[in-house]
């Protein structure tokens, strides 16, 4: 499903700071890891790197078989946009949208609407508990609510990977479990594969298991 | 005191909290935005510039009329005038029995013709030893006998005024020829006028050599008067008044330069109205700038709040930095004013080509005082302009701006009462007359449209984003979703391109109609296949009986119309009148000039049938069917009204009379232009200049095709209206820019969204989409309200400001084909801008942007 073998990725030219170097990861579908780590040893870059929002320098980086980094910048857009759901920190969703049509917006995106999408919409927003604040706007939500909202619209449009990350940074600890019971469930359900980046022990130990990314590399922890 | 004063240590401490706190709350906001604020001043800028520079040319187009006029009249306390014809020489002597007149000094005034130069001097033939009375400058000029040959009494002698030798590049010793009729006439320059004497362009000679050189035998055009030191005036000037003949005046030197300036007043007060739209549309700009500030510093503004900042302090940090911006924007806009009325004067002249003030050297001197006014007109201007953005700055409700962030949902204030309110404010005022002649109320009523029409822009806003589908790709539901969650933004957008975009239409329709009538009128005027063209009324260039007499013995000539240009004066009025003699008819006089409206019914018995202008109609009243007195040949005669016509030529006031009629009335044979109809099958171009060798005739006279006519014409009009054209252009600038602001203001807040976008897989193609859809989506609401307030604003100017300021009408004429290409210019741009303003959001930051978080 997503496998990454020997990649690398440095900042600042030839000589520059290497900031990955030989990363090797493997998910599954249903598969749900943790990726933590602390700051600045590139848990972002190898984020990015996953999403195809950059390219290693160098190694293989295959969603569904396909080398992410041979990819132009158009059909690494179209995967994201099919394949790839993602949860943020900061929630990001759409102020003008309603909660229904922020959900909606993957499905729109993929040009599915409809009685089909809507159902899907509907679905979702049972799942993470807010069906009845569907026509609510996100400045009505409390940060958990909206988090669940990410959730649901991550998930929308049946993904293949879901990438987390940090989406409990904002939260209480109630809160937080809650969010994290709903991803992993969800993920489970669409038997998904999930990534999710996170400094939290709790939010790492809801996964199925954890990899710890350090200056030498990515690491599995026992 | 505030909280946040209150925690300030004291002291020098005390100060630098103070400059601190200063420099978050107004120079930070502005230095953040480095572009915007560049923006905001420039436009404050040109406003103040071309407001300053228009004032400073008209000012001295003022002054130098009125010191030119002044300078005519020297000492003189009263002058009798006449225009036109002047008056018999044997008014003179009578006057100077007058009880109360100390001295009077007769003149002959004549505006000639200078052959091979292409312009006109005005010549003064005076009494030497009885001007230098009234003009003691001239006692330098020689005026005694005792510089044998030199002096003006000597023959063929002339001496010219500084401004005159200067211009014509003419020394002591010279030649100079003039033109008489259709002849030339030589002088010798004998001297030059010592500084003082007279400000304008002059030639000096005696009054005996000019009655008889300039043909004026036995005729005066003025009569300069000095009173003695206990006259009692009014009684002197009513006995002077008993004895004046018909159209002949007594004036002060005061009321004549004041006449002089008047002339000129509307086109003035028209350049000063488009500078203070130059102006407004600065201000708009401010508020604009000021308005998207404060949006996007929602958060911080709430944060500042937060920490103890006042709504009070938060106010005035906000009109500061408004100030701020008005003071750098109105400084660079005095200096650069400055500098444009100098070169505007150096290249243009003071009527900016538009050919008012011809022979009037300008210079240009600027007081400290004229500084500060314009300097507080740009600064006040933003400072108001700040108010309702400040006002919203302060009004942040910090709670849900630092929880919703930026992208806070603001749902546009309606203010429909306001502007129906303005909008009937501005009927009302075209309802009342103009003032002083000045079309005061029609522009205030054009104001009033327009302020009406900002405030109700949200409401227009609101309305059409409500109606755009929600469906189709996502991008598009986005950008719908954006348009109605930030309407309130938007229309602050709307509302710069529809001010600029409607005044561009006002101006372009009514420009367009103007342009369109005057050609229409000219084909109407100028029927013949060949014009004649010796002079002016008052110039002593004109077509003689000998002249006349050759061109209608041409075989090629089937028919020669002669036409007389006479200006006169009214009883009790101060401005000329020009008569136009030529040959009309009742039954066919709407084959000869334009009639707007014509008499039904008979001429009164006894009374002389003429043909009113517009002007005429608006500054006399003289509608059809009005009878009044004209006096004419030195008596009164009755005249009737019969018809109103179209007169674009003379803003003054004319009547149109049958030739014969005046001949009979005046004895005046002479003729100003021929209108010639030619044989079939000859050439005019060709036969031109057989007509010059069958004249043979040494003086400077246009032969010309009306094609020539009407292109010269239509030239100068070009020449006149080149200022508008810049203010258009200036205009599509400012409501460009107001999308622009918007845009980019609203891309760095919502940069987050954007990122958030590209990791959902739309691609930079679909960012850019989205953004070229809000932008076009907001220049077509401002372009298709700018179309519907220009044209309202268009048929204010044609039918109200240009009537009460020029007294003519115009016919409606609507340049479509350049309206559409300007609004889908517009919209492309608005799209293009708002798409390039995006671009930056499609960069890698943004990507990262959705780990920015407070």
């Amino acid at each position: 499903m997503l496998e990454l073998h020997d990649v690398a990725r440095s900042f600042g030219g030839p000589a520059g700071r290497r900031v990955l170097d030989g990363v090797a990861l493997t998910v599954m579908p249903g598969e749900y890891v943790a990726i933590v780590g602390e700051s600045g040893v590139g848990k972002s870059t190898l984020l990015n790197l996953i999403a195809g929002l950059d390219v290693p320098d160098s190694g293989q980086l295959l969603l569904e078989g396909r080398d992410l980094a041979r990819l132009g910048e158009d059909e690494r857009t179209q995967v994201r946009r099919t394949r790839m759901g993602f949860v943020f920190q900061a929630f990001h969703l759409l102020p003008h949208l309603s909660i229904a049509r922020n959900v909606a917006l993957p499905l729109a995106l993929n040009g599915q609407a409809g009685r089909a999408a809507d159902d899907r919409v509907m679905e979702l927003l049972e799942a993470v508990g807010l069906g009845d604040r569907a026509s609510s706007y996100p400045r009505e939500l409390s940060g958990g609510e909206s988090q669940r909202v990410a959730v649901a619209r991550a998930l929308a449009h049946r993904p293949a990977l879901v990438l987390a990350d940090e989406p409990t940074g904002n939260l209480d600890p109630d809160n937080a479990a809650m969010i994290l019971e709903v991803l992993r469930a969800q993920i489970k359900r669409d038997n998904a594969a999930g990534i999710l980046v996170t400094h939290s022990a709790a939010a790492a130990a809801s996964t199925d298991r954890v990899y710890e990314l350090t200056r030498a590399g990515l690491t599995l922890r026992p | 005191m505030s909280v946040a004063a209150q925690a300030l240590p004291p002291g020098r401490n005390a100060l630098r909290a103070r400059l601190s706190l200063l420099d978050a709350a107004v120079v930070g906001p502005l230095r953040q935005a480095p572009g915007r604020t560049l923006l905001a001043v420039l436009a404050i800028a040109l406003g103040v510039a071309l407001g300053f520079a228009v004032y400073l040319i008209n000012r001295v187009a003022a002054d130098e009329v009125q010191g030119a006029s002044r300078s005519l009249f020297g000492l003189a306390d009263l002058t009798v005038q006449s225009p036109g014809s002047g008056f018999d020489e044997s008014l003179f002597p009578r006057l100077l029995r007058v009880p109360g007149v100390a001295a009077a000094s007769p003149v002959v005034e004549v505006q000639v013709r200078l052959p091979g130069r292409e312009r006109n001097l005005k010549l003064l033939g005076i009494d030497p030893f009885r001007a230098m009375q009234l003009q003691p400058a001239l006692a330098g000029a020689g005026a005694s006998t005792e510089r044998q040959g030199q002096g003006l009494l000597a023959e063929n002698s002339i001496w010219l005024s500084p401004a005159a030798a200067q211009s014509l590049e003419l020394e002591v010793g010279d030649d100079l020829d003039v033109q008489v009729a259709l002849d030339r006439v030589r002088f010798r320059v004998a001297g030059i006028l010592p500084p003082g004497a007279y400000s304008q362009p002059v030639g000096l000679l005696d009054i005996g050599e000019a009655q008889w050189r300039l043909q004026r035998l036995g005729r005066l055009d003025r009569i300069d008067l000095r009173l003695a030191p206990h006259a009692d005036r009014p009684s002197v000037r009513n006995a002077i008044a008993a004895l004046l003949p018909p159209g002949t005046q007594v004036v002060t030197p005061g009321e004549a330069t004041d006449d002089a300036v008047r002339l000129t007043r509307a086109y003035r007060s028209n350049l000063t109205a488009l500078a203070l739209v130059a102006l407004f549309t600065g201000a708009f700009l401010v508020y604009a700038t000021q308005s998207l500030a404060v949006a996007r510093r929602r958060r911080e503004i709430a944060l500042l709040h937060a920490m103890g900042m006042s709504v009070r302090e938060q106010l005035a940090a906000s009109l500061l930095a408004g100030t701020i911006v008005g003071a750098l924007g109105a400084a660079l806009g005095v200096i650069l004013g400055a500098l444009v009325a100098r070169a505007g004067l150096a290249s243009f002249g003071a009527d900016l080509g538009a050919g008012y003030f011809r022979g009037v050297a300008p210079a240009l001197n600027v007081s400290a005082g004229e500084y500060l006014v314009f300097f507080v007109l740009g600064a006040g201007a933003a400072l108001v302009a700040t108010f309702g953005p400040a006002r919203e700055a302060a009004s942040v409700p910090a709670a849900a701006a630092l929880k919703a962030g930026d992208e806070a949902p603001m749902a546009p204030r309606t203010h429909g009462r306001i502007a129906l309110a303005l909008f009937a404010a501005g009927v009302l005022a075209l309802a009342l007359p103009p003032l002083e002649g000045i079309a005061l109320p029609g522009y205030v009523a054009i104001a009033c449209l327009l302020l009406g029409a900002v405030f109700l822009t949200p409401s227009i806003a609101s309305t059409v984003f409500a109606r755009l589908r929600t469906d189709g790709p996502a991008w598009r539901q986005v950008a719908v979703a954006q348009l109605r969650g930030t309407a309130r933004r938007a229309t602050v957008s709307i509302a710069a391109v529809l001010v600029s975009f409607s005044l561009m239409v006002a101006m372009a329709i009514m420009v367009f109609s103007f342009r369109m009538s005057l050609e229409a009128w000219m084909q109407r005027i100028l029927p013949a296949d060949l014009y004649v063209r010796a002079g002016s009324a008052a110039a002593g260039a004109y077509l003689d009986v000998n002249a006349q007499r050759s061109i209608t013995a041409l075989p090629e000539i089937t028919r020669a119309d002669f036409v007389k240009f006479q200006d006169v004066l009214l009883p009790g009025e101060r401005l000329p009148l020009t008569i136009i003699a030529r040959p009309i008819h009742e039954p066919t006089a709407g084959q000869v000039i334009p009639i707007r409206r014509s008499a039904t019914g008979p001429a009164p018995q006894g009374a002389i049938p003429v043909w009113a202008s517009e002007a005429a109609l608006d500054l006399r009243g003289f509608d059809v069917g009005t009878e009044f007195d004209l006096p004419i040949g030195g008596r009164v005669v009755r005249a009737t009204v019969r018809g109103i016509w179209r007169d674009y030529e003379r803003p003054g006031g004319s009547i149109v009379m049958n030739r014969d009629t005046f001949i009979a009335l005046s004895g005046e044979r002479t003729a100003t232009t021929a209108a010639l109809w030619l044989r079939e099958g000859t050439d005019a171009e060709e036969f031109s200049g057989r007509l010059r060798d069958a004249i043979a005739r040494s003086g400077d006279y246009d032969v010309a095709i009306p094609g020539e006519i009407r292109q010269r014409s239509l030239a100068l009009f070009d020449r006149t209206f080149a200022v508008t054209y810049l203010l258009e252009a200036v205009a599509v600038l400012i409501g460009l820019f107001g999308i622009s602001a918007s845009t980019s203001s609203q891309v760095l807040a919502r940069r987050g969204e954007f990122g958030m976008l590209r990791h959902l897989g739309v691609t930079r193609r679909e960012i850019g989409r989205m953004l070229a859809f809000e932008g076009a989506a907001l220049g077509a609401i401002g372009v298709a309200a700018g179309l519907v307030v220009g044209a309202i604003v268009s048929m204010i100017l044609i039918f109200v400001v240009n009537r009460q300021s020029f007294h003519w009408t115009m016919d409606v004429h609507v340049p479509w084909g350049l309206l559409a290409i300007l609004s889908l210019v517009l919209v492309g741009a608005a799209a293009a801008t708002a798409a390039f303003s995006g671009r930056r959001a499609m960069g890698e930051d943004v990507i990262r942007a959705v780990k920015e978080d407070w």
